[in-house]
């Protein structure tokens, strides 16, 4: 009877936890505009204010939105847009046009694509027709024709700015600020980019027409506010259907931020990166780890994943590595140190590894040539080892120069915990004189 | 236009018809008509003075359209003797692309002007008329009738004289209302006779005047007569399409300068409100055409019926009009004047109904069998004459209609007597054919005018066509929410502000546009062309102060202190290749469509061949630099056409260095392009100063030092002025958001101002580092520090990975694995703090500062 009845509980807190999962994980992996915005206020209402000056007086900005990634630039504008549809009036005076540096890749598609979010008239269907300098005087006539008071705004999003500037010539930037700066349809043209050069990269005149408008974002909050922000990103909604559930996961989420373990590791996290995705991406998989029979987040969730994220992805692929490619990889590390950093080949390698197998080793067998050639063919498949040159068909492929890509502490780590290595081994990568 | 290209095949010989007539003053032998005869055609082709012909132009597709006015034969012309004198017509592609929106709404294809420019050159030579060519005169406000249209006829509703597009002057309408029938006539009578010998214009002449009286006595049109013409001429005169509320009495010279006068308007008014149910009447008589030329039996009876109608239609109007005039009388004794009626008489105009006498209708009625008899002969003469009388109806519809709104204006009428009388003249009008459905009525003249007069068969709602994207009308889509004013003092400053706030006049600047005018005053003076490179870094007012000259160029144009001119603008940044810039030129300068290879040989064509082009070009070329190319053959086309004499075109280049001629030009470009150079300099701090009092001047915003504050700023850095402006923009923004008070914000300080511009022009690379997180200060430590072991300004990745390992263990700080470091290293990168290769180079990667290592130290120092 009372398994029954916890079985039954069980579903329904599985239910429950699904919920949350789907709830925590929205937030983290969408951009949604709902949540709220973290230590960008005076940005936020810089931008907020330009939006609706271009909006409600047709004033023409141009403004950029700078920051490293994961800082929020493109949460900011979203947020920004959305408070502005709701001011009375707006949403249906605004034109929007969204355009993303890494999709148009060039000033031909990203004139048609500008067409067709307008909506203009040489739109049909999905088509739009002409060729490219048609369109471009077609769009910069329907652009004149406007002027301050009669005209719909339009907003211009540049997401990847910096690849716009790379355009030729420019001529997209260059028109879009030109109308920006003549009292033609009112524009505001918003440029999101994460590099701090972006000015440098525009032609001169582009960037005289350019408002020199900068909005910096910066993540420049301490560690108590990247406490807080943890424990809102993870605390669940008053709207919750379950109250008394989502009272207790706030607990926890509470007291999880009081724990000491997780404090180090977040302080480890904040370290290492300020920005909130990864915090996000720290979040989604301890979240990942609740199940109906361990409901909630524990400090060993957050540890687990925190090593998952700081994990050395080359110390991974060393451990799966047979024994033989274990002392290619030693012998390698012994060429470097002898002859400091200079490339080596095959057979210096086969050298070393022979010298090896016939003095010291006990436990390694004495592989023909040819296997310690596929062995070896195989770290470079791995790209552990990388040649200096292209491969070419003639060259012979025993003297073909290498460089080792890994470290002489990730070798020395991943020894450590590679399962059962010989000892003969782990004494011959200690020291490369030892067999002497 | 297939006769055009069978004129190309074939010769013609041109021969005078008649016998010469000597011009006592001018010596030489006028004639009255001339023959044209093709090679190889039997058939001769006669044109008679008063005609309209088609002349040899430029574009085959579209010849000259012109009115014969002259044949004379001068000895003293060395190519060919025989001459003529012309009145030109003008079609709506050959007005001045710039110009063509005067017009304010789209022509029609066959519409053309009559071109009312005494400078114009009228004496052509004989031989370069290729055929006779119908020309119809229209009220400006009427549609063209569809039946009418074929490419062989032209209609003319307005004049053009260079400056605007004017009604037609009545003189002149009336004038080709009578040659238009004359025509009809004389082709008719040369088609049956095929020889003619005395012209026949007199008679038919004779015959218009009469019927001209006739119809004028139920369209009771007012006209004071006070214009010193023949008598004929003056009955053309009342002919004429514009009838006028009574109580305007101007003589009929100044019509054409009181077109705006209120009475039009209120005429106006008239015919878009009451003129609908009279109107509807009207596309019923003309769509009896369609059916005329497939049954030529019937015609006779649809003419018959025609002219019933008009009889019918006349006594109503009579007894209209006689209720009418006691009411005048008490009402209006000016009026009376006018009315009184002076039968027969020279003078009058206004002709009461009372004297709408049998004997008028009888006239008509033994008229109408004469053309009739005059038009047995063959269908073809007999759609002619069907269609000469069904023009005389609608005509006499209009007047009617015109009468009726007159009546209206004065509100004489009772409204049910009008609708009373609409109704009949629905009925009476109703031809054999189906009635109209009434809810076309509803709408407006122009639309249902013309889908009655398609084909019976097709249903009069006009059902919206898919667009063909090319002629999309490019704009966007206009706000319903009226965009807000300025409240405050700050608001107003920064509209004032923006870049794209055109100031009233350009200060700082006086020089250049001396020079810039002067130069092309005296290119257009001269009327020869000329190049002008204009030179200066961004935001010193190049392109604004060229507009601003042909502003006032423009505006002496129109005071006539300078030809006018056509001005032409391209950049070279708004085209996305140098070659496209011909087809700019060519789009603006005539309005057509080409490639850009086609494009450069019409318009080689049009500026090096001798008298192509009536008026100046001034063409802006933006962004110069921007048209170079390989071969140079645009720059080089730019600089070599002005140099025609023909050409007349002005060139002015516009482009930020100095030294772009003799850079990337070659010698024959740079040499064509001559040494009329401009240099615009930076501003200096004054002159900004300046700038932005100029915009500011009624607007007190800013604290008074703290404008010179940001113009020395700006002179120290660029002497752009957009940047000016920009800073003090935003500087306004910042004031109105420092303010408690919204609603009454302080003066712009200087603290404000500094705040802006530290805001853009401060670098943001310390904030960055600054901001950054301890692993990411830690690896650009580790990259300061191996540069310093190395000496060298570049390290690999893997070195700095050593470095940075050995300084976290320093700072107690865990052991930061390889791909964590990697993540930093290409943050780092990502926003150009560092400057790395690319990620596939792994742990070889070679790393640089982008900041120098000072500034790194000082961000990093600063904890």
């Amino acid at each position: 009877m009372s398994s029954r009845k916890s079985k039954s509980s069980n579903l329904i807190q599985a239910d429950y936890l699904s919920q949350v999962q789907r709830i925590l994980r929205e937030r983290f992996c969408h951009q949604s505009p709902h949540d709220n915005l973290f230590g960008v206020q005076v940005q936020y209402k810089h931008l907020i204010e330009l939006l609706k000056r271009t909006a409600v007086h047709g004033e023409s900005n141009s403004v950029l939105i700078i920051g490293p990634r994961g800082s929020g630039k493109t949460m900011l504008i979203n947020h920004a847009l959305k408070e502005l549809m709701e001011v009375e009036g707006v949403s249906e005076n605004v034109l929007q046009v969204h355009l993303n540096g890494l999709l148009q890749i060039n000033d031909k598609i990203a004139l048609k694509e500008i067409t067709r979010q307008l909506n203009l008239e040489n739109v049909v269907g999905d088509k739009v027709f002409g060729s490219s300098a048609e369109n471009l005087s077609f769009l910069l006539e329907a652009l004149k024709k406007g002027d301050r008071t009669s005209s719909c705004p339009v907003i211009f999003i540049l997401d990847e700015f910096d690849l716009f500037a790379h355009h030729k010539n420019q001529t997209l930037l260059y028109n879009l600020l030109d109308i920006s700066q003549s009292a033609q349809t009112p524009v505001a043209i918003i440029g999101l980019t994460c590099r701090l050069d972006i000015l440098e990269l525009l032609e001169k005149r582009v960037k005289s027409r350019f408002s020199h408008r900068q909005i910096h974002l910066m993540n420049s909050f301490s560690f108590p506010q990247y406490l807080k922000i943890f424990k809102e990103q993870l605390s669940l909604p008053s709207v919750f259907p379950e109250k008394i559930f989502a009272e207790q996961w706030n607990e926890n989420v509470q007291g999880l931020s009081e724990d000491r373990s997780v404090r180090e590791v977040l302080q480890k996290h904040f370290n290492a990166s300020k920005n909130l995705r990864s915090l996000h991406m720290l979040l989604m998989l301890a979240l990942n780890r609740v199940t109906p029979s361990h409901p909630f987040i524990t400090a060993a969730d957050l540890m687990e994943a925190n090593q998952l994220c700081s994990m050395d992805s080359k110390g991974n692929i060393v451990h799966g590595l047979s024994v033989l490619e274990i002392c290619l990889i030693i012998a390698m590390k012994h060429l470097n140190d002898i002859y400091e950093e200079e490339p080596f080949n095959f057979q210096m390698v086969y050298n070393e590894f022979q010298k090896f197998v016939q003095r010291k080793a006990h436990s390694v067998y004495n592989f023909e040539k040819p296997v310690v050639m596929k062995a070896f063919e195989h770290l470079q498949q791995l790209e552990l080892i990388r040649p200096m040159e292209r491969t070419s068909v003639n060259a012979q492929r025993e003297y073909q120069l290498m460089k080792l890509l890994l470290d002489n502490t990730q070798i020395m780590n991943a020894l450590q915990k590679y399962p059962n290595c010989p000892t003969d081994v782990r004494q011959w990568a200690t020291s490369s004189l030892s067999w002497l | 236009m297939a006769y055009c290209s069978a004129r190309l095949r074939t010769r013609q010989t041109y021969l005078w018809v008649g016998r010469p007539s000597l011009d006592q003053k001018l010596h030489y032998q006028t004639y009255k008509e001339m023959s044209m005869k093709r090679e190889g055609y039997s058939t001769e082709i006669h044109i008679q003075v008063g005609q309209f012909v088609l002349i040899e132009g430029d574009d085959d597709q579209n010849p000259y359209v012109a009115k014969l006015v002259e044949l004379f034969e001068d000895d003293s012309e060395p190519y060919s003797k025989k001459r003529a004198r012309v009145q030109w017509f003008i079609r709506f592609c050959e007005v001045p692309v710039c110009k063509q929106h005067l017009l304010g709404r789209k022509p029609d294809t066959q519409e053309i002007f009559w071109y009312d420019n005494p400078a114009c050159n009228s004496n052509i030579s004989v031989e370069t008329i290729i055929g006779c060519v119908q020309v119809v005169a229209l009220a400006p406000d009427e549609v063209i009738p569809i039946h009418l249209k074929n490419e062989k006829t032209f209609f003319v509703k307005l004049s053009w004289n260079e400056k605007k597009f004017k009604p037609l002057p009545p003189e002149v309408f009336a004038q080709l209302n009578k040659l238009q029938e004359d025509n009809h006539r004389y082709q008719k009578s040369m088609e049956a006779k095929t020889k003619s010998t005395e012209s026949p214009s007199w008679t038919t002449t004779e015959h218009a005047v009469k019927r001209i009286e006739s119809r004028h006595s139920t369209s009771k049109s007012r006209h004071t007569a006070s214009h010193p013409v023949t008598p004929r001429a003056r009955k053309r005169l009342e002919l004429s399409g514009f009838p006028r509320t009574p109580n305007t009495k101007i003589s009929q010279a100044t019509s054409c300068a009181s077109l705006d006068s209120p009475g039009r308007m209120k005429r106006k008014v008239a015919f878009s409100e009451i003129m609908s149910p009279s109107k509807r009447s009207l596309p019923d008589g003309s769509q009896t055409s369609p059916p005329a030329p497939k049954a030529p039996e019937k015609t006779g009876e649809i003419q018959h019926s025609c002219t019933k109608d008009a009889k019918k239609t006349s006594p109503d109007l009579g007894m209209i009009l006689r209720t009418r005039v006691p009411a005048l009388k008490t009402t209006e004794t000016s009026e009376e004047r006018t009315l009184t009626p002076t039968r027969g008489g020279r003078k009058s105009s206004m002709v009461p109904s009372v004297i709408l006498k049998p004997e008028y209708i009888e006239r008509r009625e033994g008229k109408e069998p004469d053309v009739q008899d005059e038009a047995t002969s063959t269908s073809r003469i007999r759609r002619k004459s069907s269609l000469l009388t069904l023009n005389r109806i609608r005509q006499q519809l209009r007047f009617l209609g015109n009468s009726k709104s007159d009546q209206n204006d004065e509100e004489f009428l009772p409204a049910a007597e009008i609708s009373d009388c609409d109704s009949e003249e629905e009925e009476a009008s109703t031809t054999p054919l189906s009635r109209r459905t009434p809810n076309s009525v509803s709408r407006n003249l122009h639309s249902s005018m013309k889908s009655s007069l398609q084909t019976p068969s097709k249903t009069p709602k006009k059902t919206p066509e898919p667009r063909t994207p090319r002629d999309a009308t490019p704009r966007i889509r206009s706000r319903n929410l009226a965009a807000q004013e300025p409240t405050n003092m700050l608001e107003e400053a920064r509209l004032r502000l923006h870049v794209s706030a055109v100031p009233e006049s350009l200060p700082c600047r006086e020089q250049e546009f001396q020079d810039i005018y002067n130069f092309v005053e005296s290119k257009l003076l001269d009327h020869t062309g000329g190049c002008m490179y204009i030179s200066g870094v961004p935001g010193t007012g190049k392109t604004a102060t060229v507009h601003e000259v042909i502003r006032c160029l423009q505006q002496a144009a129109q005071d006539s202190d300078v030809p006018p001119f056509q001005y032409i603008e391209v950049n070279g940044m708004k085209l996305t290749e140098p070659h496209q810039v011909y087809v700019q030129i060519l789009q603006k300068l005539t309005g057509k469509r080409a490639t850009a290879n086609h494009a450069a040989e019409l318009l080689a064509k049009r500026f090096c061949t001798k008298g192509s082009s009536q008026e100046t070009t001034v063409l802006l070329v933006d962004e110069l630099d921007l048209l170079w190319t390989q071969k140079q053959d645009v720059m080089y086309n730019l600089f070599d056409w002005p140099t025609h004499k023909e050409a007349r075109l002005v060139v002015l280049t516009i482009a930020n260095t100095m030294d772009l001629p003799e850079r990337i030009m070659m010698n024959r470009v740079s040499s064509r392009l001559g040494l009329t150079r401009m240099s615009f300099q930076p501003y200096t701090h004054s002159q900004l100063q300046q700038i932005l009092m100029s915009r500011l001047r009624h607007v007190k915003a800013f604290e008074d030092d703290t404008i010179q504050l940001v113009a020395r700023k700006v002179a120290a850095l660029s002497g752009d002025a957009r940047r000016c402006l920009d800073i003090c923009r935003r500087a306004t923004e910042i004031c109105e958001f420092s303010c408690q008070k919204p609603d009454s914000p302080g003066l712009v300080t200087t603290a404000h101002l500094l705040e802006a511009i530290d805001e853009m022009f401060s670098s943001s690379y310390i904030t960055a580092i600054k901001n950054s997180s301890i692993l990411e200060q830690s690896f650009l430590r580790a990259v300061l520090a191996e540069f310093r072991r190395s000496g060298l300004e570049e390290a690999t990745f893997q070195q700095v990975y050593i470095q940075h390992v050995a300084l976290c263990r320093m700072e107690g700080l865990p052991y930061p694995t390889m791909s964590e470091t990697m993540a930093v290293c290409s943050r780092l990168g990502a926003c150009r703090l560092l400057l790395v290769e690319p990620s596939r180079n792994d742990v070889l990667l070679r790393v640089r500062l982008n900041v120098s290592q000072d500034d790194v130290l000082y961000a990093l120092k600063e904890e």
